[in-house]
């Protein structure tokens, strides 16, 4: 055993030479790229990318030789034929309506979606043997994709890819709704990139962070893309995708600043030697919104614009290839910062103590002109003690109705007022500015019913209490201590033996 | 003259007697190596690590599996060795505080949990006949690699469960129990099989001795944390994540296992003796009686670690890449691309086309009035809505398609 081992190394040392004479291996690149999107919510969005892309025929020549694209997935292309695969695991769902429309959306749970190729016989027995093998490398019950969850699309779910017939028999999507994500599935994903979690973008994928966020969903992509522009060879590309959201109130206490620390626990410290771009864009089209202005640290030395979904937007362009960005302090740590002006209104809040004081709430607001303003408040119900409930609880409870002291610019300038002259209805308030007048107004109040107890109850368990305590502990105490004995019927006085003499008289029994 | 001779006399014999020493000072130190070479006869170690409890209540059993597969990691088992379940989610339940992470003591100072975890069978996967597919290795011919107990006759095979137990059963997932017998079976279909050398069966429940009551098979020992009519207890909870952090026996053998490194010599009489009555309040039993070598000669790193052999050598060995012939390759595509015809990518959405195929065998041609520009389909491949086969006029009276992602 102890000299086997010298023998393996000559071996091998023989071979080296021998085995140049194959054929060399094809040019794989990769680029990695992250995304960072201030959310109109005050949540901060993260996307990474990592493609891979193989200058390589997989299905036509025998591939033994993997670089940057992982063995296990260039297998499964070969071995079942792929033409795509796209899988994806996600927790949670992208709220549209407060963060915006995502780039790459995918469903709560698994999601498997594959095109097989046209020489496939039997897609179905395909489709089965992928879907365990694929557990076995994510470490996710994958293997539970059978024919009561698989559907096979007609209209939706074309190729991504290049494609030169669309037959939608070769074509199978399946997702698994109750599917967890962890820490167990993202460790292989990680593996298989190339730098690992060891340098480049990917050093910032920690679990503990990425868990602990309103959304993840990390994603597989693998798809037959153009090689040039001119399009007339086939490359792979497989894309790996995680985007997180990381929630304001949660992660950031309630502020609205972001920087990679504070996001990922990690910095950017180098980028990964094997990538040929390693990008981190920042979105700043929020630049100037809302009297709010972004500042960004350190300042990017190069933007981005571009219509993305539609919408305009600039991006802070940050070169991790390019040594001025991370040479200055060896580590990169970009930084967000909401900046606002100085304060134009006037808030003052006074919440209620129970039983002590009511809830007080003044706002200074300027309206804009042609819109409709709303303000809501959110209150919790509280329950009364039983003896502050009123007579009629059934009614409701009266909330006071809210004040609006307005000051309206008027179209017309106004005279000044002369209290003695003017009539009464034209100086009910006192006017200083000609050119707008006050008005003060009133909401309706506010019904609110709270859940009314049953007040007959008490009366009820009473007399129910009494009544049992009266049958049951009475008829026993009477059972413990009183004795019964018999009692002889006395023979009786002298007044007892007169009035049987007056019955007798009479007929009647004696007593 | 001769006291030149007798020195040389002299010499010689101390060189000889020098050189004897040395040689049977190397020949016992090689007699030494080849002895710990040959002490046990595995080659291969493997790890079943089995938690089978499901709900947030019974978080302990998942810190329990979890610090010995952590442990059983750390001494060298790869996690290709290694055969996971975990019947729960607890690092990602909406109810722990701490995502991402699962703690064996309080004030969390330690997450068994870690960064580099692979869980092989998790959440419905666990269950009594996956569990007996693995030991006995009937398992279906698609199962991938990470899922299979690849041992043969000379593995070493440390099989860990814990959970919640009676007398004589194991209870999985709260819906089905396995039954002392039918696991002492499985072991014995291992052993005729030859797919175990020796067994390390350890088991934390509830009345843990009477699972090992029943096996019969040859080079088994077997650990538990209470006897027949005892209940194991759990250790401490933690007031933040609110439930028990570990059972009480588990985290005796964590700290014990916390002080063995790959090349400590402890042995199982010492693992024997953790967890006393004082601490444990249950009393661990163990059975050795169908083991042939003595427990004070089972290193404990024959079970939980996996020793390898392995020789350094010091010198450098150049690989280098071939550019030679490179260039002239990529000439050759260029030229041949002259001949071929572009290829393009799939329209996403061609409309057009959906109207107009042929859907499951009926040619519907369905226009919508008033059509507006934008078109999305709509899919729900959910087993819970039919939707019958009616005439195609049904198929106009049903509401409009809209825009839907607004």
């Amino acid at each position: 055993m102890a000299a086997a081992l010298p023998l393996v190394l000559f071996v091998l040392l023989l071979l080296g030479p021998v085995g140049r004479g194959h054929a060399e291996p094809p040019r794989d690149s990769l680029r990695e790229e992250l995304v960072i999107t201030p959310l109109p919510s005050g949540d901060v969005a993260a996307t990474f990318q990592f493609r891979t892309r193989w200058d390589s025929e997989l299905q036509r020549e025998e591939v033994s030789h993997y670089r940057l694209f992982p063995k296990a997935l260039g297998q499964l292309i070969s071995k079942y034929s792929l033409r795509e695969l796209h899988l994806s695991f996600t927790q949670g769902f992208w709220r549209t309506r407060y963060w915006g429309p995502p780039f790459l959306q995918a469903p709560s749970g698994a999601e498997l979606w594959v095109w097989f190729q046209d020489t496939v016989t039997d897609v179905d027995k395909s489709w089965k043997e992928l879907s365990n093998v694929l557990s076995g490398i994510f470490c996710a019950s994958l293997n539970f994709i059978d024919s009561t969850n698989t559907v096979t699309p007609t209209a939706s779910f074309k190729p991504l890819g290049l494609a030169n017939g669309t037959d939608h028999n070769f074509l199978r999507y399946a997702v698994l709704p109750r599917e967890v994500v962890c820490t167990e599935n993202l460790t292989p994903w990680k593996k298989l990139l190339p730098c690992s979690s060891k340098a480049g973008l990917s050093v910032l994928l920690k679990a503990d962070r990425l868990f602990h966020t309103s959304y993840h969903s990390q994603a597989v992509h693998i798809r037959p893309v153009c090689r040039n522009a001119r399009c007339t060879s086939v490359s792979w590309e497989l894309r790996q995708t995680l985007s997180v959201v990381f929630d304001a109130f949660v992660t950031g206490q309630g502020k609205k600043d972001w920087s990679l620390f504070r996001m990922f626990s990690r910095t950017l410290t180098e980028p990964c030697p094997l990538a040929s771009e390693s990008r981190v864009y920042v979105d700043i089209t929020g630049y100037n919104q809302d009297n709010e202005t972004l500042e960004v640290t350190p300042p990017p030395t190069t933007t981005y614009q571009d219509v993305i979904l539609g919408a305009r937007k600039t991006y802070a362009v940050y070169d991790l290839l390019d040594t001025a960005v991370i040479n200055n302090s060896r580590n990169l740590n970009l930084q967000l910062k909401w900046k606002s002006p100085p304060e134009s209104g006037y808030v003052h809040y006074q919440p209620a103590q129970d039983r002590l004081q009511p809830h007080l709430l003044e706002m200074l607001i300027q309206l804009p002109a042609n819109s409709a303003t709303k303000v809501s408040i959110q209150f919790e119900r509280a329950l009364l003690k039983w003896t502050e409930y009123t007579p009629d609880p059934n009614h409701g409870f009266y909330v006071s109705p809210s004040v609006i002291s307005a000051l309206v610019p008027s179209t017309v300038a106004a005279k000044p007022v002369d209290w003695e002259e003017s009539p009464l209805f034209k100086s009910l308030y006192p006017v200083s500015d000609s050119s707008s007048y006050f008005v003060r107004l009133y909401t309706e109040p506010l019904l609110v019913n709270l859940p009314t107890p049953d007040f007959s109850m008490p009366y009820n368990v009473i007399c129910l209490t009494c009544t049992v305590v009266a049958v049951c502990y009475g008829s026993f105490y009477n059972l413990l201590t009183r004795t019964f004995h018999i009692e002889e019927p006395s023979t009786g006085g002298l007044a007892k033996r007169l009035a049987n003499l007056i019955r007798r008289a009479r007929g009647v029994p004696p007593l | 003259m001769v006291a030149s001779s007798f020195l040389r006399k002299c010499l010689t014999t101390l060189a000889g007697l020098l050189l004897l020493s040395f040689g049977s000072l190397a020949a016992s130190q090689i007699e030494d190596q080849t002895e710990q070479f040959f002490r046990s006869g595995h080659t291969n170690n493997w790890a079943v690590l089995v938690c089978t409890s499901r709900f947030w209540f019974n978080y302990r059993h998942v810190a329990n599996t979890l610090s010995v597969y952590r442990s059983v990691k750390r001494l060298g088992i790869p996690d290709s060795h290694i055969v996971l379940m975990l019947a729960d989610d607890m690092a990602c339940n909406p109810r722990n505080p701490k995502p991402a992470t699962v703690f064996s003591h309080k004030n969390m100072e330690l997450n068994v949990y870690g960064d580099d975890v692979e869980v092989d069978y998790r959440s419905y996967e666990v269950t009594v006949e996956n569990f007996l597919r693995v030991l006995t290795g009937r398992i279906p011919p698609s199962t991938p690699r990470s899922k299979r107990l690849l041992s043969d006759d000379r593995s070493n095979i440390l099989i860990y469960m814990t959970g919640h137990g009676g007398n004589g059963f194991l209870k999985f997932q709260d819906s089905e129990e396995i039954t002392n017998i039918e696991l002492a079976d499985a072991f014995e279909q291992m052993w005729q099989k030859r797919r175990y050398n020796e067994l390390l069966f350890i088991i934390d429940t509830c009345q843990g001795a009477s699972m090992y009551e029943r096996f019969y098979s040859p080079n088994i020992m077997a650990l538990a944390s209470s006897q027949v009519g005892e209940d194991s207890l759990s250790h401490q909870p933690d007031p933040a994540i609110g439930v028990h952090l570990m059972d009480r026996y588990t985290f005796y053998v964590l700290e014990f296992l916390e002080e063995i490194n790959p090349a400590s010599q402890t042995n199982m009489n010492d693992l024997f003796q953790v967890c006393p009555k004082s601490l444990c309040v249950s009393t661990p039993g163990h059975r050795t009686d169908l083991f042939q070598r003595d427990p004070k000669n089972v290193l404990i790193t024959d079970f939980f670690g996996s020793v390898r052999k392995v020789e350094i050598t010091t010198e450098t060995i150049r690989l280098q890449p071939d550019l030679g012939n490179m260039e002239s390759r990529y000439k050759k595509e260029w030229m041949d691309e002259e001949l071929m015809e572009p290829l393009k990518y799939a329209e996403q959405l061609p409309v057009a086309q959906i109207i107009h195929q042929d859907w499951s065998g009926h040619h519907r041609i369905f226009g919508i009035p008033g059509a507006s520009k934008h078109f999305s389909v709509i899919m729900i491949p959910s087993n819970t809505l039919t939707f019958s086969e009616q005439s195609p006029l049904s198929w106009r009276a049903r509401p409009q398609v809209e825009d839907h992602c607004r």
